[in-house]
């Protein structure tokens, strides 16, 4: 009996040791790579991998940095960025393509333990991670980098999902925290230095996403200094800074407290010996440089400007260094079903059939700025169905006679006049609004233009309510990025009508789809993933279903990969190039 | 003259105070007149996924919620007597004269300004000095040649050099000076993290002669002219039946007349520059005041685009000045009146 079960444990031992080998041997040789350039090289494999260490990486971003402290940066590129100085509980592992989207624990252990009711989250902190100072990192850092975070008044840029989420039966800030310790917050326990386990006031199936926060990276109480922690961060990850001349540069060197035997999961390559970030240069100088091998990334992931574009394109040779990048965004115009006759679905139909895609396509520089979109959710997030209710794909230029039918059905026959808004910063949005204004003047639709500036579009224009309705916003050009590849990321703050604020501010410009909010809600609740993915692909269909938006394009970027460059891939969790693994020749 | 210069001084002060309440006014006071309220000020100053109540805070922390003479009572006390701040953990004081806090970025405006004034003042003086021996030279040459070749074709290179922008001849000589023939540094370059003065001069060369191109081709013209109204003057052709050599002619009793307009141009053209040369700063991609200045304005970051105003409008003040004084001592009637 005794030997039968030895025997038994040892052929489950050793049918598990297969499987898992037969998992890596799998994620080995499906991770492609190439060394031979050429147009995409960097798309969905690795442009020549190499294991070589040295050199240094020069970078450079046309803006500045929202704040390099982790509890207050909501970039795209930052969050990419971050993880060479900051190791949160969880992290979009560093893998090409669609690999690039899976979540992989990095302080942590493993990924979230949920409670049933996936109100209550465990995570067990990795042993052996230390801060550039040399000391451990413990869950109570975590604590506390997540408490500060919740403090707006200090860190008023960051992502809002802790405050949101997380019960905090009114706790504000550590920093108004009675408690010795600061970390008087009930809603995160750490009963022992590994163990940190957050309590939600609803449940969140997709609590891991919110772990992949750079709010989650550990930040020691005693170095905190608020708003000027980001003069110095403390890092815990495979990079710290060397100087910082906040507004102008930073120069990062390797940190010698990380221990790469403690990373096993994220699928970093820290290859240089040192990365240099110049702030505030001019973008088309950025493009002349990364030409010229003077520069080797364009930190914003965004792509090169549109005189770049035509160049690189129509240069086989450069065209060769050049990837087209899918981007978890959508440009889209959303209809304000509080201006008639808007919140007739039919005219909303009608609109839908008789938009000419193309010219919103041509806006954006045609195929190399994105494809069609035939609904709101960009493809590549998982549970992406493709939703083509209004032959957006067979008849890009739409559909004249259906257009008319619709506005029959809406009481129209001869079409209406309504504004349409655009922010004047952006002059694809002006030509977008153009195109549609040609495209609907076919079917007797009349746009008149209107344009406000960027930085009050949301506050004090499209996105708010009473003012849309009382200056006729019928149509509204806007366009969305998902946080996080995810459903959640990119639909909660689009299409969910509660989070429509009379006061304005609004990133949901007028979607109102009551289905919507009850599948947003299901899928909250929707522990297995897979379930869960479904209904985010059925949270687009009923948007589609009701005509609330018009899906333009599903963003492209054109991003240039200098040849000095090894380990290049595209990371979908980002859409751009992936900043742990770059090398230099 | 000491009662002329107290005089000067006064009125100077009392224009930046007027400069400060009408950037102030519109900056803070025109939205709210256009229907702007307190949290919709704060919305600017939030993540993108900031809730109602968040947005209230930001406004109550920012001070948008109390009046706007309060407001700009707080900014005035920061210049006069300093201010407190909150970073969190702690309070920091702001020392005197403070130009208040960035609402975005949460560090102190005049620190920044500081910081960058090197990268500008090496700017300017540089390219002054370009434009001006240059600018005179040329201008004094085409004078005494008039219509010849010299003077068409520099008057021709002047024109181009007024009409094109910087941000054109800018990228266009990084392009070809810079990345092509690698004789110049790239965009980007800070010059004040130069090892030596010579390695400054090379960061810099490329903007000064970008910039000094544009103020050169103007002080030609302006040279040109004025040296072909006073070359026509009768001291001149007394000058010269006295018999005093034609370098003298020219450059003391000639040029020295001319240059009085210029120096008065040059004066406020240099305040001008020193509040931030914008245009050659982004194209030069030059952390400087010009850089700083378009990015709180992008941002909408008030107490930056505040700070930046004030910053400018004292220079500029301040040529004036100068040049005022500069006038008092070269023109005696002035200090009379």
């Amino acid at each position: 009996m005794k030997n039968r079960r030895s025997v038994a444990a040892v052929a489950v031992c050793a049918a598990v040791t297969m499987v898992l080998a037969g998992c890596n041997s799998k994620a080995k040789t499906s991770t492609k790579s190439t060394s031979k350039a050429g147009f995409n090289a960097a798309v969905g494999k690795i442009f020549q991998p190499s294991d070589k260490k040295g050199g240094t990486l020069k970078f450079a971003n046309s803006g500045d940095w929202d704040s390099l402290d982790p509890a207050d940066t909501y970039y795209g590129f930052s969050w990419n960025f971050v993880r060479n100085y900051g190791r949160s509980l969880v992290v979009f592992k560093s893998a090409p393509g669609a690999g690039g989207t899976q979540l992989a624990p990095d302080l942590a252990e493993t990924l979230g333990k949920p409670s049933d009711d996936a109100k209550t989250w465990t995570y067990k902190i990795r042993k052996g991670v230390k801060f550039e100072d040399g000391t451990t990192v413990t869950s109570k850092d975590v604590k506390y980098a997540v408490e500060r975070s919740l403090d707006k008044t200090v860190f008023p840029d960051g992502p809002t999902y802790f405050n949101d989420f997380l019960d905090l039966q009114g706790y504000t800030s550590p920093y108004k925290d009675s408690d010795p310790s600061k970390l008087g917050l009930k809603a995160i326990e750490t009963p022992d230095d590994s163990t940190i386990i957050f309590h939600l006031k609803q449940s969140f199936s997709g609590f891991d996403y919110f772990a992949q926060l750079p709010s989650t990276i550990p930040v020691p109480v005693a170095k905190d200094t608020g708003s000027k922690y980001k003069e110095h961060v403390v890092s815990s990850g495979p990079y710290k800074f060397d100087q910082n001349n906040l507004g102008k540069n930073f120069t990062m060197v390797r940190n010698t407290s990380y221990d790469p035997a403690t990373d096993p999961a994220s699928g970093r390559k820290p290859l240089v010996d040192r990365m240099e970030v110049a702030l505030n240069v001019n973008s088309d100088d950025i493009d002349n440089r990364l030409l010229a091998g003077d520069l080797d990334v364009s930190i914003e992931g965004t792509g090169v400007g549109a005189a770049t574009q035509g160049k690189v394109l129509s240069d086989p040779a450069l065209k060769a260094k050049a990837d087209s990048a899918d981007i978890a965004r959508t440009w889209f115009a959303v209809f304000d079903t509080d201006v008639a006759p808007f919140d007739n679905v039919h005219c909303r139909k009608a609109v839908l059939y008789a938009a000419d895609k193309t010219g919103y396509q041509r806006a954006y520089g045609g195929s190399t700025g994105g494809t069609i979109a035939t609904s709101l959710m960009p493809p590549l997030i998982p549970g992406y169905k493709k939703t083509d209710l209004y032959e957006f794909g067979s008849k890009p230029d739409g559909d004249v006679s259906k257009a008319k039918d619709e506005l029959k059905q809406c009481g129209q026959p001869s079409g209406f006049s309504t504004n349409i808004s655009y922010r004047v910063e952006r002059p694809k949005e002006k030509a977008t609004a153009e195109a549609l204004q040609a495209s609907l003047a076919r079917v007797g639709i009349k746009l008149t233009i209107k344009g406000f500036p960027k930085g009050d579009y949301a506050a004090l224009y499209a996105g708010k309510p009473d003012y849309a309705k009382s200056h006729q916003l019928g149509i509204k050009i806007y366009g969305w990025g998902a946080d996080w590849p995810d459903g959640f990321g990119f639909l909660d703050q689009i299409v969910d009508s509660r989070v429509i604020r009379a006061t304005g501010g609004n990133t949901n410009l007028g979607i109102k789809v009551p289905e919507a909010d009850s599948l947003l809600d299901k899928a909250l609740q929707t522990t297995d993933k897979g379930d869960r993915e479904k209904i985010w692909g059925q949270i687009d269909q009923v948007v589609m279903e009701n005509a609330a938006a018009l899906p333009g394009i599903w963003a492209k970027g054109l991003l240039y990969r200098p040849p000095t460059l090894t380990n290049v891939f595209v990371n979908n969790g980002f859409g751009m190039y992936d900043y742990t693994v770059m090398g230099k020749k | 003259m000491r009662a002329y210069v107290i005089r000067r001084l006064i009125v100077s002060v009392l224009l930046l105070f007027i400069v400060s309440a009408v950037a102030f006014a519109i900056f803070f006071v025109v939205p709210r007149i256009a229907g702007a309220s307190s949290d919709d000020m704060a919305a600017r100053y939030v993540g993108k996924s900031a809730g109602a109540a968040q947005i209230h805070q930001t406004a109550v922390h920012l001070g948008f919620t109390d009046p706007l003479y309060l407001q700009y009572g707080r900014f005035v006390k920061g210049i006069l007597v300093g201010a407190d701040y909150d970073t969190g953990p702690s309070t920091v004081h702001c020392p005197a004269p403070c130009l208040g806090y960035s609402f975005l970025r949460q560090t102190p405006v005049l620190p920044d300004l500081l910081d960058r004034l090197p990268v500008t003042l090496s700017l300017a003086s540089g390219a002054a000095v370009i434009w001006l021996l240059a600018g005179v030279a040329t201008g004094v040459l085409s004078a005494l040649k008039r219509g010849s070749v010299f003077d068409r074709s520099a008057m021709g290179v002047a024109l181009a050099g007024v009409s094109l922008p910087i941000f054109f001849t800018g990228l266009l000589s990084l392009s070809v000076f810079s990345y092509a023939m690698g004789w110049a540094a790239p965009g980007g370059t800070n010059p004040m993290e130069a090892a030596n003065p010579a390695q400054w001069a090379y960061d810099l060369l490329l903007p000064w002669i970008t910039l000094a191109f544009l103020f050169a081709a103007a002080y030609a013209r302006l040279t040109r002219s004025g040296m072909l109204e006073t070359m026509g003057e009768d001291y001149i052709r007394t000058a010269r039946a006295k018999g005093l050599p034609e370098h003298t002619v020219v450059l003391r009793h000639g040029l020295r007349a001319a240059l009085t307009p210029i120096t008065t141009i040059f004066g406020l053209d240099l305040g001008l520059l020193l509040g931030g040369a914008i245009l050659t700063e982004s194209t030069f991609s030059l952390p400087g005041l010009g850089q700083y200045a378009v990015l709180a304005i992008t941002e909408n970051d008030l107490p930056k685009v505040l700070g930046v105003t004030m910053f400018a409008a004292f220079f500029i003040i301040a040529a004036n000045l100068v040049v005022d004084l500069l006038y008092g001592v070269i023109d005696p009637r002035v200090r009379s009146r």
